[in-house]
């Protein structure tokens, strides 16, 4: 699997969307994207990439785009 | 008058996220005009948001008598409509966003974001004179069950919460819960009873702005139930730099005694306050705290009753128990027990049914020194991330909705459905989910042969799998 299909899967079955929907979510414009489903997809992400992700950045990832941005500095390229 | 605005005209009453200020002057003089477009006692909805209009809304109702029934403006609008019809009430007070979804309702005023739809009903039900406000009893399933509180209530429970966490004018919490909901709606009527001042805010604390807000307002305390502290925690809450916070509170739910123990270490570690409590709907909303100092020393428990309240342990035939460490059912007494329910809109007019006795449905245990323990629940209900979600109310939904067998059972914050349909797996998750308005990851629908059933039908849950 490549990262981004690793990547879209985790916000896909953290929000209950399909794959091509979580190229465009955003933080509380999907349905499950509260912040129960936000720790559930970085608990995800850290899973899926073998990070920890640091506050900062937790608090910041906002969208499917930014999300991108963040995981680059944990030498994460999707 | 519940609140005295007056007292505090100078002080800053609400903060928006915007920074705007409005002061306790401005709340006093505002609310008088909604109240007088409101024109006399009557009921009426209103829609939630942690803004200013949904919060001087309420206060203004409640000060001139109108009876507020308080739901989160993200209510299912299937859910929503059946309490329209339930209830029949004069207005919805609720985000002019929202208003044109009420085609039939007119528009009589509008302020702040904000207007009052006039329904076609006029008092369609009679209204008790003790009777102050309807909320629910967890924002979920659909329940249209309400707590009736009375002015008296809500009197009793602010002075006693105020009292014992030595609120002042100088606090500024800042919004944390929906005030829809009831721990929510207890720190604003706290708030507003001591001077202080309210930073409202619809951002969560997952979010950069929250912590911005937090930080440029600088929040002196925030609420939490159990997942909030979980989510802190994974976002090495200990390690953030907020020179204003002074408390955190903490309900909604037994939170791990790990968890308590950790944020009572950091609390005491670094001059703050940990405060844990314990309530319901059916109590105003208070009826227990462990006062910060014992915090770390009786990390677990739940600590003792409110200014004003009592606690004592019942037996399985009600005889009170003396003796400590042994488990029974909790028992409330104070004048913070609520009226009653109501499932109807004829239940309006019901007085005072509980006599200021609670009998809690939670199993606890004291300790020599006095202290409670929350040991279980007699009732079957879960509390997922915060809400109450009765187990019952949730059987009856899903049989509503698909026609077929269904039991609910779990624990907090995980509850399972079990079926026998495996069709309806990937349906069911999403339909409780989003009738609840919760998110899905707490439900799990598991498809079984067939659901466990003694000799006279009532559903075995011992004997379901986990």
């Amino acid at each position: 699997m490549t990262n981004l299909e690793k990547y879209s899967r985790a916000f896909a079955e953290s929000f209950g969307i399909s794959e091509g929907e979580a190229k465009t979510a955003k933080y509380q414009e999907v349905a499950n994207w509260d912040s129960v489903g936000h720790m559930t997809l970085m608990a995800a992400l850290e899973a899926a990439f073998d990070i920890m992700l640091d506050t900062e950045d937790i608090i910041d990832f906002g969208s499917f785009e930014k999300g991108k941005e963040i995981l680059k500095k944990y030498d994460v390229e999707i | 008058m519940m609140w005295k605005f007056e007292d505090f005209a100078e002080n800053t009453a609400f903060i928006a996220e915007d920074g705007g200020k409005t002061n306790y002057a401005e709340l006093a003089r505002e609310g008088e005009q909604l109240a007088a477009a409101a024109g006399g006692r009557c009921l009426a909805f209103v829609l939630c948001r942690n803004e200013k209009g949904s919060a001087l809304g309420y206060a203004s109702f409640i000060n001139h008598g109108i009876v507020p029934l308080l739901l989160n403006a993200d209510i299912d609008r299937e859910m929503l409509d059946a309490l329209l019809e339930n209830y029949r009430p004069d207005y919805l007070w609720l985000p002019s966003d929202m208003a044109d979804r009420f085609g039939d309702c007119g528009n009589v005023y509008a302020a702040w974001g904000y207007s009052l739809l006039k329904t076609r009903h006029a008092r369609a039900f009679a209204l008790n004179d003790d009777l102050a406000l309807l909320l629910t009893t967890s924002g979920s399933t659909g329940s249209p069950k309400f707590v009736r509180q009375s002015y008296n209530n809500i009197r009793a429970n602010t002075a006693s919460i105020v009292r014992y966490l030595e609120l002042d004018e100088a606090e500024r919490p800042i919004t944390t819960l929906p005030m829809s909901y009831t721990y929510g709606l207890s720190i604003i009527n706290s708030h507003l009873w001591a001077g202080a001042s309210i930073i409202l805010t619809q951002k969560t604390l997952i979010g950069k702005e929250f912590w911005q807000q937090f930080k440029d307002y600088e929040a002196t305390s925030f609420g939490g139930v159990p997942y909030t502290f979980e989510m802190l925690d994974r976002l090495r809450f200990f390690r953030m730099e907020l020179p204003s916070l002074r408390t955190m509170t903490q309900a909604g739910g037994k939170l791990s005694p790990e968890l308590h123990k950790k944020f009572a270490e950091y609390a005491k570690d670094t001059g703050r306050r940990f405060v844990v409590m314990y309530g319901s709907a059916e109590a105003t909303a208070r009826m227990s705290y462990l006062p910060y100092e014992k915090s770390l020393e009786k990390y677990g428990s739940m600590g003792i009753a409110i200014p004003g309240g009592e606690f004592s342990l019942i037996d399985a035939d009600g005889k009170e128990i003396a003796a400590s460490e042994t488990v029974g059912e909790l028992v409330y007494k104070g004048a913070n027990v609520t009226l009653g329910y109501a499932e109807r809109g004829d239940d309006l007019q019901k007085g005072d049914e509980r006599g200021g006795v609670l009998v809690t449905g939670d199993m606890a245990k004291r300790d020599g020194d006095g202290y409670y323990y929350i040991v279980g629940r007699k009732k079957r209900f879960l509390k997922i991330f915060g809400n109450r979600i009765n187990l019952d109310e949730a059987e009856r939904l899903v049989k509503t909705a698909c026609g077929c067998e269904c039991a609910c059972a779990g624990v907090d914050d995980k509850m399972k459905v079990y079926v026998t349909d495996a069709a309806l797996v990937r349906y069911l998750r999403k339909f409780i989910a989003e009738k609840t308005g919760l998110h899905f990851s707490a439900f799990e629908v598991k498809v079984i042969g067939a659901i466990p059933k003694n000799d006279s039908g009532k559903t075995l849950y011992s004997a379901l799998d986990d």
